[in-house]
């Protein structure tokens, strides 16, 4: 397994949504679930816009290279500071080369490559873990700022 | 099958996204904008977004795609009422949209469009 930019977990402060990645309404529905969450952890608009971007490329990987997966959604917490967490998780062909897959422009599909990186930037904390044969595991937070 | 509708004004093609799209959904768009500008001789597509509260590195592909097609059967397009999140967005995704013009809303938009002798 390779592990880049992992961070401590955060405190989770109830029990995960899961969402499943099966379909193209699938992803619709995860964006409007995730803007729904970002609204209720009050979170500025640009940061709801930014992280339900970021959730809808991840998903998209998540159906298209991964196979189709699950998304778990967690309420956080961390030194009094509210967040949201998602995990996309797939038991697709996994990613041979993070940092390559990290880098813009690259894809292994007919996408513009910026789904990962992007992600990375629109978020506050960004998890990867992946290699052939094992999966993927994508987590990313957004914070309330004080 | 569901279908986001494409208007006509003279030479001028106009759509309002207003439903979250699912990728299917966008890509049947820019198949039909794509379509209606041959069969209705289009010279300008605009289309309003302002409904919009997310644009993904997918439909922004749609939305530069689509503009990309246009100009190859002669028309323009302009992508109007982007909302100032989705804008922000965009660039942090690293989403250029260049070669898309883009106005603030419908009105605007076409004034674009006449003043270059488009529509």
């Amino acid at each position: 397994m390779t592990i880049f930019n992992s961070t401590a977990a955060p405190t989770s402060t109830s029990p995960p949504d899961t969402l499943p990645i099966r379909s193209d309404e699938q992803i619709v529905r995860l964006r409007q679930f995730v803007r729904e969450k970002a609204v209720a952890q009050g979170l500025s608009l640009i940061d709801q816009t930014k992280f339900v971007t970021a959730a809808s490329e991840l998903a998209r990987n998540t159906l298209i290279y991964g196979g189709g997966g699950d998304v778990h959604c967690y309420l956080v917490e961390r030194n009094g500071r509210r967040g949201l967490t998602l995990e996309f998780v797939d038991n697709g062909p996994g990613i041979p080369d993070i940092q390559r897959a990290l880098s813009d422009g690259f894809t292994s599909g007919s996408g513009l490559g910026l789904g990962l990186g992007g992600a990375k930037r629109l978020c506050d904390e960004f998890d990867i873990r992946s290699a052939p044969g094992e999966g993927t595991h994508v987590s990313i937070t957004k914070w309330k700022p004080f | 099958m569901e279908r986001i509708p494409i208007l006509r004004m003279g030479k001028l093609l106009l759509v309002t996204i207003q439903v979250d799209m699912h990728d299917r959904l966008a890509l049947t768009l820019q198949d039909d904008l794509t379509s209606r500008i041959v069969k209705d001789g289009a010279r300008g597509v605009l289309i309003d977004i302002s409904s919009l509260d997310v644009v993904d590195s997918f439909i922004g592909r749609m939305i530069g795609n689509t503009a990309a097609m246009a100009r190859v059967l002669d028309a323009e397009t302009v992508v109007v009422g982007m909302q100032p999140s989705v804008a922000i967005t965009l660039v942090e995704l690293g989403l250029t949209l260049s070669g898309v013009r883009t106005a603030l809303d419908v009105e605007k938009g076409m004034a674009l469009l006449a003043r270059n002798g488009t529509v």
